[in-house]
């Protein structure tokens, strides 16, 4: 297989001037990720600073409401709120290392954003987040955290005003701050190496999500894994180590929007084309013509046109099923997950929730380990207007 | 040899640098545009660079960025742009050169592109957003046409990769000016005479500096160290300010 593709996906779409930079970041990551150095200091940091391992977490009343065993992996309880975090201190001790001192993201709901600027913190670096106008005024809470813990805030106006924007200013300023500055991407998508780099931080989940699991239930493995999917760095951590057991159903949930006919979704599985965006070729929401489309999603981590191209791959073999849920159903879950079991989750998490409660018939008797990709504080603005 | 070079090579001959103005295609507007076109074209063009718009052009700054975004806005796609130009074809003087992003070309289909481009007249093509690693499948369609994929290089380009780019390049280097997206600006790194050498050195074909070029007397001191010049975000604000075409190309000739 060609350098950086799954299967048909992946690639190095980029303008000449960020090769540089992206083969110096491949070259780092050969180097200085297997280093004792590296693993210890990492290790370390999951450990005092993030609380790893997250908890797997039971949940008695949902799994009596639906009949089936509803299992969470708490990614909610990491120090900032979300899985996010993993990446963001793997990638900053990296640049780190690298003698980088600045490190730069894009973020969309905000908890990418924030878990830079908590690295950068720790790490002491510089943090520059740019986030789309829509995002900044949606996730005003997450904004005021990486304001408070110093980050530097971009606006960005263009476009559709979220994350997909966000990006590509991003990379514009990457494109002429390369030298003491890393973009810390802050999903499995992107041009190589970072669906795999994100992929490589992320994995932790599956892997303790996997051996609590079996020790809670005598070596069984669950029926079903189900993770949301923005650009889908929580959910190729939550399958990565399930891939191998073929007979765990790996269940990806994209964002179906208002569900409503001709509205606009974030689910460039299920409804996209092959194409080109942001550094790699996998499934994107596009005209024709090839221009992008808008996203929608009530959940800003989720609005996004494009997704990693692993994801892309595990849909075309079939090893991944992908399927979408609307923002009633999602908003539901979040409902329904803080009544039944006093957990708050994040937008996005809700909607990999809203799988399980909309295919309680279909999963009866099933196991299900849904991923928990984050806390729901953060949208209880958002959820203010509508509920 | 490919028209680009020819063209470039004709105006060296006369002791003076190529001239590589950029517009976006449709810009202003649709009928507005060709008489641009052929006003860049009298006043002396080597190379005209049309831009395919595109909805994310990461390594476009503000100007073009919204000079582009207009014209998609007004429904301008490859196209319209393929057949309005084989209408035209054998009209200009100067080579024509397609400028883009990959995603637009790919849902079009690379051999229909190619294709189209050959039945267009056009010679050459810049995808902004494809390294040399991805391009082999790109010039695969394109080189059965005769049109090439013209290489862009910059300040951090190593000596090797300029060489990997150098391999069976025709038509001309694009030597990017700056770590940055397009755009005006009011001086040009001092780094650029070294690696722009270098460049001299590794190709065989003519190097055209871009980005960041407003005026001729900002290449006064790169002179023997580059064959043309391109400009865009000053020929694009000189037109939104309700001047010609032809105006702006006055100093340069
Ligand atoms: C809580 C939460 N979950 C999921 C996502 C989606 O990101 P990804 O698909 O990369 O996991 C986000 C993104 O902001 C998020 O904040």
């Amino acid at each position: 297989m060609k350098k950086g593709y799954f299967g048909d996906f992946g690639g190095q779409f980029i303008p000449e001037l960020l090769m540089p930079p992206l083969i110096e970041l491949e070259e780092a990551m050969e180097s200085i990720l297997p280093t004792e150095e590296f693993q210890t200091r990492f290790t370390n940091m999951l450990k005092e600073n993030v609380g790893r391992p997250s908890a797997i977490t039971y949940c008695p009343n949902l799994s009596k409401d639906l009949g089936l065993d509803l299992w969470l992996k708490r990614e909610d309880l990491n120090h900032s709120g979300a899985h996010k975090i993993n990446n963001t201190l793997g990638q900053g001790l990296l640049a780190k290392m690298m003698g980088k001192d600045v490190l730069l993201a894009e973020t969309g709901a905000g908890m990418h954003g924030v878990a830079t600027t908590v690295a950068a913190a720790m790490l002491d670096m510089k943090a520059v987040i740019y986030m789309g106008a829509t995002d900044i005024v949606r996730q005003a809470p997450n904004v005021n955290r990486m304001r408070l813990m110093g980050a530097e805030i971009v606006s960005v106006e263009s476009g559709t005003k979220t994350l997909k924007d966000a990006i590509n200013e991003a990379l514009r300023r990457w494109l002429s701050d390369q030298e003491n500055t890393h973009y810390c991407f802050g999903t499995a998508a992107g041009p190589h190496p970072f669906p795999t780099l994100v992929r490589q931080f992320q994995q932790i989940i599956s892997k303790e999500a996997r051996q609590q699991f079996m020790d809670r239930n005598e070596g069984a493995l669950p029926d079903v894994v189900v993770a949301c999917v923005g650009g889908g760095s929580n959910a190729i951590g939550m399958f990565h180590n399930f891939i191998p057991d073929t007979s765990v159903k790996l269940v990806g949930v994209e964002a179906a929007g208002t569900g409503e006919p001709g509205c606009d979704s974030s689910a460039p599985l299920d409804h996209g084309t092959d194409g080109i965006l942001h550094g790699t070729l996998s499934k994107l929401l596009q005209t024709e013509d090839g221009q992008i489309m808008p996203s929608h999603s009530v959940a800003p981590g989720l609005d996004y046109p494009g997704v990693g191209p692993e994801h892309a791959h595990l849909h075309a073999t079939g090893r991944g099923t992908y399927v979408t849920i609307n923002d009633s159903q999602a908003i539901n879950a979040f409902k329904v997950l803080s009544r039944r079991e006093g957990i708050i989750p994040a937008l996005e998490s809700s909607h990999a929730v809203a799988y399980a409660i909309e295919n309680r018939d279909a999963l009866k008797g099933k196991s299900v380990l849904v991923c928990l990709s984050g806390r729901g504080d953060k949208d209880l603005g958002i959820l203010d207007q509508i509920l | 040899m490919n028209p680009m070079q020819i063209k470039i090579e004709e105006a060296n001959k006369q002791g003076k640098v190529g001239l590589i103005p950029f517009l976006p295609a449709g810009f202003p507007n649709r009928e507005q545009f060709w008489k641009e076109l052929a006003e860049l074209d009298a006043a002396g063009a080597s190379v005209i660079e049309i831009g395919m718009p595109f909805s994310d052009p990461v390594a476009d700054g503000p100007v073009v960025e919204k000079a582009s975004l207009k014209c998609l806005e007004d429904g301008i796609n490859l196209e319209w742009i393929l057949t309005e130009l084989k209408k035209r074809k054998g009209q200009f003087k100067a080579a024509l050169l397609l400028m883009g992003y990959l995603n637009p070309v790919y849902q079009y289909g690379l051999d229909t592109f190619a294709a189209d481009c050959e039945a267009a007249g056009v010679s050459g093509l810049i995808i902004a957003d494809m390294p040399h690693e991805e391009s082999q499948f790109v010039k695969d369609a394109l080189t059965p046409h005769g049109i090439s994929l013209v290489p862009l290089v910059g300040l951090n380009t190593t000596r090797e990769r300029m060489k990997l780019y150098a391999q069976g390049a025709q038509g001309f280097c694009y030597f990017v000016s700056v770590l940055g997206t397009t755009g005006q600006r009011e001086s040009l790194p001092a780094r650029i005479k070294e690696k722009l050498a270098e460049a001299k050195e590794v190709f065989d074909i003519p190097i055209a500096l871009g980005f960041g070029i407003k005026h001729p007397d900002q290449l006064k001191e790169f002179e023997g160290l580059m064959d043309a010049a391109v400009f865009g975000s000053a020929l694009i604000t000189h037109i939104q300010s309700g001047k010609s075409s032809d105006s702006f190309m006055e100093p340069w000739k």
